[in-house]
């Protein structure tokens, strides 16, 4: 009996730690003038002038758009790069394919700091500085080597029969991709595609580097920048409002595709 | 097939980064880096006039190295033992068992730098519900400036860490212990072994592969920190990690020599870790191979 009300502890504890945080982020944002700096976990009198002053005291809707655009359009190219090289690196055997496999990931472990004066460089001589292309394209370092990686593990695990009959039906390669493998592959593709998108989503160095303006900010370098009348009289109320605005979505689309992250996960860590 | 992946990742990965390591060989400024001159090692350490100078010869920097691998060390630890014990809780069966999972992942799902800005609020020192709390409940007297002591503000970024990250540890085991068999504990339980003793004896070994991996991957992740310590103590040096150095000299003291300088350092001193631990690793698989 002490035994399962223990347990029963440990999991009321394990969830509150867990969305307790974000919870007190929307009480917060509910909240406004000297409310806010009275610590309770109900707001007295709700309001939502915090959300109308994210949108209204600065660019925030196109800040969202931004960051749509730019994550959306990281996951079609990551994911149309992968899947071909994935084809080829997990059914065409050549020399040195364990090394270019390795090679990939190991630009998944690049600090991106390391390439930050490079890459910056790279931008400018494009003429893409502080366009949202040219953060697209930074961003291709950090979802290519695991899309690629991850595609790979699931196309080793369709069975080769499938391609093989095509083969005898004489269809090149392109076809095989297009007409065998996307259709048993779009479990792995939403997983994977899933994940770029959170990286592409919540990345923040690249943004703040190689943007400038706040017509071209992604969301978490708008959050991270809104800031008061002065350094030490930061909205809380705004700052929260616009943090539960970028969140709610992300957590609802994460335990939406629950089973699909978390099957992308283990095949890029566990069978890796 | 491979040619357009690769050709990319050659644009986007090697040149940039080769370009990084040039300029820390050169006084570079990044607003016109066209006209760099080759300085050779005077980034890195030059004395003039007895004096010392480049990022060898900061003690900031090395307060810096300091700093990531106590957070590193701390934030992997306990994100490990705490990642198996949520794993272990989240594997019983019980009412309400896939709400609770879904749950766990919020932490995970919520992007570095709102959860930073979250923490930051919860831990002001004046209005912070964490200092409320723990004046209601008699544990302090005054209210403790968490983001601004040196002690405290990494104990702060440790634990937002781990907060962050523990979820996505729990869910690798998780995964790693639905995969054992369930008559190993049926015929343990008929034994009458206890738990605590299945759990060293049978359960950890089996998920240790699974385990190792996560902690490889949190580890690398670890020593590259930058957005969570960048948004809640910003560039104070208490806190201060490597990569947060270096941008700090890159981008603030427009300094693309040194600030190149210190992020090859960074990358370096990663390359080192991954090296050692998948020496470590292959050593220890010939070990227990057979």
């Amino acid at each position: 009996m002490i035994a399962r009300i223990a347990f029963a502890l440990a999991v009321v504890l394990i969830v509150a730690v867990s969305i307790g945080p974000l919870g007190y982020a929307v009480v917060t944002s509910l909240e406004t003038g000297s409310a806010l700096f009275t610590p309770g976990l109900w707001p007295d009198a709700p309001t939502v002038a915090n959300y109308a002053a994210v949108f209204a005291e600065q660019p925030f809707a196109r800040n969202i758009l931004n960051s749509i655009l730019v994550a959306g359009g990281v996951v079609v190219l990551s994911l149309a790069l992968a899947v071909t090289a994935a084809y080829a690196l997990a059914r065409v055997e050549f020399r040195g394919r364990g090394l270019l496999l390795g090679t990939v990931l190991s630009v998944s472990m690049f600090p991106q700091v390391a390439v930050l004066s490079g890459m910056f460089l790279l931008i400018r001589s494009l003429g893409l500085y502080n366009s949202l292309p040219g953060l697209g394209l930074s961003y291709l370092m950090l979802t290519l080597p695991f899309t690629v990686w991850m595609l790979t593990t699931f196309v080793r695990q369709i069975p080769k029969d499938l391609e093989e009959a095509a083969i005898m039906d004489g269809a090149g390669p392109l076809t095989i991709i297009g007409r065998v493998f996307l259709p048993v592959l779009w479990p792995a593709l939403v997983s994977t595609g899933l994940l770029a998108f959170i990286v592409a989503w919540n990345e923040f160095l690249f943004a703040l580097t190689f943007t400038l303006t706040a017509e071209t900010r992604t969301v978490p370098v708008a959050i991270a920048l809104i800031s008061g009348a002065s350094a030490h009289e930061l909205p809380w109320g705004r700052i929260m409002a616009a943090s539960v605005i970028v969140t709610v979505p992300m957590v609802v689309l994460v335990l939406v595709f629950q089973r699909w992250i978390v099957s992308g996960l283990t095949a890029g860590a566990v069978k890796g | 097939m491979i040619a357009p992946m690769a050709l990319v990742l050659l644009c986007v990965a090697a040149w940039p980064l080769g370009r990084t390591i040039w300029l820390g060989f050169t006084d570079a400024s990044l607003a016109g880096a066209g006209d760099a001159a080759f300085i050779g090692w005077e980034n890195y350490y030059a004395v003039f006039g007895g004096q010392a100078f480049g990022v060898l010869a900061d003690p900031q920097w090395w307060r810096s190295v300091g700093n990531t691998l106590v957070f590193t060390v701390a934030s992997v630890s306990l994100e490990t033992v705490l990642g198996v014990l949520v794993a272990l809780v989240l594997h019983q069966r019980f009412p309400g068992r896939a709400w609770v999972r879904a749950a766990v992942l919020v932490p995970w799902a919520i992007p570095t730098v709102v959860s930073a800005k979250m923490w930051a609020w919860m831990l002001n020192d004046q209005f912070g519900v964490v200092n409320a709390a723990l004046e209601g409940m008699g544990l302090i007297d005054a209210p403790l400036a968490w983001t601004a002591d040196p002690l405290l503000s990494m104990v702060a970024v440790i634990g937002v860490d781990v907060w962050k990250t523990t979820p996505f540890m729990a869910l690798l085991v998780l995964a790693a212990l639905e995969m054992l068999p369930r008559d190993i504990y049926e015929a343990a339980r008929v034994d009458g072994i206890h738990p605590v003793r299945v759990f060293f004896r049978v359960t950890l070994p089996l998920i240790r592969p699974a385990l190792v991996v996560a902690i490889v991957f949190r580890t690398l992740d670890a020593l590259r920190v930058f957005d969570l310590v960048y948004v809640l103590t910003a560039n104070s040096p208490a806190t201060m990690t490597m990569s947060v150095y270096a941008r700090r000299e890159l981008i603030d003291f427009q300094s693309a020599g040194t600030g190149s300088a210190a992020a090859t350092l960074v990358f370096l001193i990663i390359a080192l870790a991954a090296a050692l631990i998948l020496t470590a690793g292959r050593l220890r698989g010939r070990e227990a191979g057979p």
